[in-house]
C-alpha cells in the first residue's frame, strides 16, 4: 500500500513581504515587484535587486538569545518555518512531535562570510569571533532547531535551486522510515552585493532577490483539502554528456503529460537565455502556468521554495487538482515535483 | 525518481565498502595513511599555503598534492580550473573508483560532505571584486568552481556517470553525515551503489575563523589530554564506494568492510559549543547502535571526534562514559586528529576510513600526542601503536550548529 506524505503547512518570506498571503497577493497581481538599489562598493552605479522589505513588526522570535545577532538568512528561514509549522511549533517544543529539519541553500550565509573575510584581509588579528560561526552553512538550521527545541536529525544541503526538491524527497524518506514524525524543509538565501555581482556575470538582466520558503511535511493530513507530495523526479545532472535542455526534458517527461485542470509552477524569469531550456521542455503544457520568479526575482534556493509554496497554495485554494513544479537549476540539475489534492492523489 | 521510494520487500540490504581513497597530511592513498595512522605519526607543521604571520597559531596539517592529477575523463582545462579542495576530492575519488572496479552508469548517486567547498576561489573572487571592481577576468570561473556542487559534478564527469549530487554541509559532521546518508540510500532501496565521502582544504578564511575563536592550539594538539588547549586544522579527503552486498556479490567485488550503523542528532545548546553532558553525541551513538542491532559492549574501538578543545573532549568523554557504562573501562578510544588535524567536512569520512584500516589490520591507531590523560575519561585512551582483535569500530563526528553523527563499521572476514 502506498504511504502518503502530506504538506501540512507552508511559509514564505519574499520581496512581496513576510508571509504566504503577501506572496499570494503579489503573484495574483502578476506584476514584477519594483526594483531597489543595492550599493556595490567600487561602482558609481548601484545594483538593482528585489529584496525582502522590513517586517511590519519586529518578529517575536528575535528575542531568543540565539537569534539576536543572526543574519537575514537565519531570520527569514525561521520566519518561514514558523509560519509553516503554525500551532505545531508548540508540539515540537514540548517534545510531543519529533521534527526533522532540512535547510537548502545555494549561497548561504554570505553577509557574514563577506564581512568576516573582509576583516581577515584587513588584519586577521582583529577578525570577529562572533561573526565567524554565523558564516557556517548550517547556522540557520541550528538556530531554528534551538528555537524549536528539536534535537532530531537536521541537514543543510548545498546545491543549485534543484536541491530544494532533493530536500523534499529526503524529508519524505525520513518520514516514511519513521525517523521523524514531522519535517520542515526550507529554501533560503540572503541579499548581498557579492552574490548579485556574481550572478550578473552570467546574465546582466537577471535581478536577484532573497527570502525563504518552507514546507511542513507529515505522514497525516491536518487540513482539508489535504495536499500531498506525489512525486519528485530524478535529479537530471547537467554535464558534458547532457545539456540543460536535455536534462529539463527528462525531468518534464518523468512528470507525465498533465491536463487542463493542472497547474505548472515554473522557474521562468522572462530572460530568454536563462529560460530557454525550461520553455522548450514545457512548451506542450496544456494547463495553467505560474512563474513566481518573473514577479519576485531570482531568489535561487528561496525561489525554488516559493515555487512550491505557490503551487501548494493554489491547490489549497481549490483552483487545481494537481500542480507540477519545474526547477531547471543554475548550474547543477533539472528536477521536478508534483503535488496533488488528496482526492486527486487517491484517484 | 527520488520520491516515492521503491517498494521494499524483506529486510534492508547489507551495505559493504568495496573501494576507498584517502589523502591527508600523512600522504596519498591507503598504504601511506594506514602506515601513518598505525604508527601514530604526527603530520602537523608550519602553514605555507597562505600568510599566517598575523595569526595567533601558525601550524596545520597540510596535504601534499600529487604533481599531476590522476587521469580521468576530465580535460586538462578542467584540471586547471580546480582548486585545492576539488583536487583532494578527485585524488581520493580516483583511488576509490579504481579499487572498486566500478563501471559508469546512469543514476549513480554522489553524496559528499564539506564545510566550505572551493573556499579559496571564493576568497580570490572577493579580493578581485574589491580591489579591481571593474575587472571580471576569471571571475565567472571562480563563481562556478567555488560552489560545492561543482566538485561533486566533477566526479561524475571524471568517471563518466550521472546521478543526483547531494552535498551535505553540516559543519564538521558533514563527512560522517554524507557517508551515513549514502548508507541510508542503499538500505532504503534508492540505489545499489553510492559514491560518498567528505573533503575540505585549508583556506585563509576558515583558518582565521578558528584562530579568532581561539580554538586552535598554540602548543600541540592533544586530544583527551588533561592539559589540551585546542585543535589543529588539517585538510584532505576520503571517498568510499558503498554498495549493497548483493550487488557486490553479483559482480564478484572484493569487500573491504561492512557499514552497519548510522546515527544523527542535533545539539541545540549553542552554535559552537556542545552541551557539557554530550547529550546529542550520546543520542547519535545510541541510534547508530540501535540501527546496527549492537550493544555498546560489542564495540571494540571508538575513533572519537576528539578535537583537542577543552569543551569538545569533555562533552564527548561524558557521552562515551554514559553510553558505554561499566564497559567503558575496557573500551579503547583514540583521536586521530592528533596526527592529521581536524579535516572539518572531510573528518568524518577520513575517520571512517581509519576505522576500516584498523578493522582490516587489527590494530588501534594511537592519539600520538597524549601526555596526561583527561581524568574525566573512564575509558583507556590509546596512545601508542597497539595490536587488537576488532570486530566493530565506531566513529564520532560533531560540528558547529550542533550536528552530531556516528558511524559503525564491521570487519569483513
Amino acid at each position: 500500500m502506498r504511504k502518503a506524505i502530506f504538506i501540512c503547512g507552508v511559509g514564505a518570506v519574499s520581496p512581496a513581504g513576510w508571509g504566504v498571503r503577501a506572496l499570494r497577493e503579489s503573484l495574483a497581481r502578476g506584476q514584477p515587484l519594483p526594483l531597489k538599489e543595492l550599493p556595490r562598493p567600487g561602482w558609481s552605479e548601484p545594483l538593482r535587486v528585489r529584496a525582502v522589505p522590513p517586517p511590519s513588526a519586529r518578529p517575536g522570535f528575535l528575542s531568543h538569545a540565539r537569534l539576536r545577532r543572526t543574519s537575514p538568512i537565519a531570520q527569514q528561514s525561521v520566519a518561514a518555518a514558523l509560519e509553516a509549522l503554525g500551532e505545531d511549533a508548540a508540539r515540537v517544543a514540548d517534545g510531543s512531535s519529533r521534527l526533522g529539519v532540512v535547510l537548502c541553500v545555494m549561497s548561504g550565509c554570505v553577509n557574514y562570510s563577506r564581512r568576516f573575510y573582509d576583516e581577515v584581509l584587513k588584519d586577521p588579528v582583529t577578525a570577529s569571533p562572533l561573526v565567524f560561526p554565523e558564516t557556517v552553512f548550517n547556522a540557520p538550521a541550528s538556530h531554528l532547531a534551538a528555537l524549536l527545541g528539536t534535537t532530531a536529525i537536521n541537514y543543510t544541503l548545498v546545491g543549485d535551486p534543484g536541491a530544494f526538491l532533493q530536500g523534499l524527497a529526503l524529508a519524505a524518506d525520513w518520514l516514511l522510515s519513521e525517523r521523524v514524525e514531522a519535517c520542515v524543509v526550507i529554501g533560503a538565501e540572503e541579499m548581498d552585493w557579492l552574490t548579485s555581482d556574481a550572478y550578473r556575470l552570467f546574465n546582466r538582466r537577471a535581478v536577484l532577490s532573497d527570502g525563504a520558503g518552507a514546507l511542513y511535511l507529515k505522514r497525516r493530513a491536518n487540513q482539508v483539502p489535504a495536499v500531498e507530495l506525489r512525486e519528485v523526479t530524478q535529479a537530471h545532472l547537467f554535464s558534458n554528456r547532457q545539456t540543460r535542455a536535455e536534462a529539463a526534458r527528462r525531468a518534464r517527461d518523468e512528470l507525465g503529460p498533465g491536463g487542463p485542470d493542472r497547474l505548472l509552477c515554473d522557474g521562468l524569469q522572462g530572460l530568454p537565455r536563462l529560460d530557454r531550456a525550461e520553455e522548450l521542455a514545457w512548451r506542450d503544457w496544456l494547463g495553467a502556468r505560474l512563474s513566481p520568479k518573473a514577479v519576485l526575482g531570482e531568489g535561487l534556493m528561496a525561489a525554488a521554495a516559493w515555487q512550491c509554496v505557490a503551487a501548494i497554495d493554489a491547490l489549497r485554494e481549490g483552483h487545481y487538482a494537481a500542480a507540477n513544479v519545474s526547477i531547471v537549476g543554475c548550474n547543477q540539475q533539472a528536477i521536478g515535483a508534483q503535488f496533488a489534492t488528496n482526492s486527486c492523489a487517491s484517484s | 525518481m527520488l520520491f516515492p521510494p521503491p517498494q521494499q520487500t524483506g529486510p534492508s540490504p547489507r551495505v559493504v565498502i568495496t573501494g576507498v581513497g584517502v589523502i591527508t597530511a600523512l600522504g596519498q592513498g591507503w598504504k601511506a595513511n594506514a602506515e601513518g595512522f598505525r604508527a601514530g605519526r604526527v603530520a602537523i607543521g608550519p602553514v605555507t599555503l597562505f600568510d599566517v604571520s598575523r595569526q595567533r597559531v601558525k601550524v596545520a596539517a597540510q596535504a601534499e598534492l600529487p604533481e599531476a592529477l590522476p587521469p580521468t575523463r576530465l580535460r586538462p582545462r578542467d584540471h586547471r580550473r580546480m582548486e585545492r579542495a576539488a583536487k583532494v576530492l578527485l585524488v581520493a575519488a580516483h583511488e576509490a573508483w579504481q579499487q572498486s572496479g566500478w563501471e559508469p552508469a546512469e543514476q549513480l548517486p554522489v553524496v559528499l560532505g564539506t564545510t566550505s567547498g572551493g573556499m579559496s576561489l571564493g576568497e580570490a573572487y572577493y579580493q578581485q571584486a574589491i580591489q579591481r571592481p571593474h575587472s571580471h577576468g576569471k571571475q565567472p570561473t571562480r563563481v562556478l568552481h567555488y560552489q560545492a556542487q561543482r566538485q561533486g559534478q566533477n566526479l561524475a564527469e571524471a568517471f563518466g556517470f550521472s546521478g543526483p549530487v547531494i552535498i551535505i554541509a553540516n559543519a564538521c559532521a558533514s563527512g560522517a553525515n554524507a557517508v551515513g546518508h549514502a548508507w541510508e540510500l542503499l538500505r532504503r532501496g534508492h540505489a545499489e551503489r553510492v559514491l560518498t565521502g567528505g573533503y575540505d582544504a585549508l583556506s585563509k578564511l576558515v583558518f582565521a575563523g578558528f584562530d579568532s575563536l581561539q580554538a586552535l592550539s598554540p602548543t600541540l594538539c592533544r586530544p583527551f589530554d588533561a592539559h589540551r588547549d585546542g585543535l589543529a586544522l588539517g585538510e584532505g579527503a576520503a571517498v568510499l564506494t558503498l554498495e549493497t552486498l548483493d550487488y557486490a556479490r553479483r559482480r564478484g567485488a572484493t569487500v573491504l568492510g561492512e557499514m552497519v550503523g548510522y546515527g544523527a542528532a542535533t545539539d541545540a545548546h549553542h552554535l559552537t559549543q556542545p552541551h557539557p553532558d554530550g547529550d546529542a553525541a550520546l543520542a547519535a551513538m545510541t541510534e547508530a547502535c540501535t540501527n546496527a542491532k549492537l550493544a555498546p559492549d560489542q564495540i571494540d574501538y571508538v575513533n572519537a571526534h576528539g578535537t583537542g578543545t577543552p569543551l569538545n573532549d569533555s562533552a564527548e568523554a561524558a557521552a562515551i562514559n554514559k553510553w558505554a557504562g561499566d564497559n567503558a573501562r575496557a573500551l579503547p578510544v583514540s583521536s586521530t586528529k592528533a596526527s592529521i588535524g581536524h579535516l572539518l567536512g572531510g573528518a568524518g569520512a577520513v575517520e571512517a576510513v581509519v576505522c576500516l584500516m584498523a578493522l582490516r589490520g587489527q590494530w588501534l591507531p594511537p592519539t600520538a600526542t597524549l601526555q596526561t590523560p583527561e581524568p574525566l575519561c573512564n575509558f583507556p585512551i590509546v596512545h601508542q601503536p597497539t595490536e587488537a582483535k576488532l570486530e566493530y569500530a565506531l566513529s564520532n563526528s560533531f560540528g558547529f550548529g550542533g550536528a552530531n553523527a556516528t558511524l559503525i563499521l564491521r570487519r569483513w572476514k
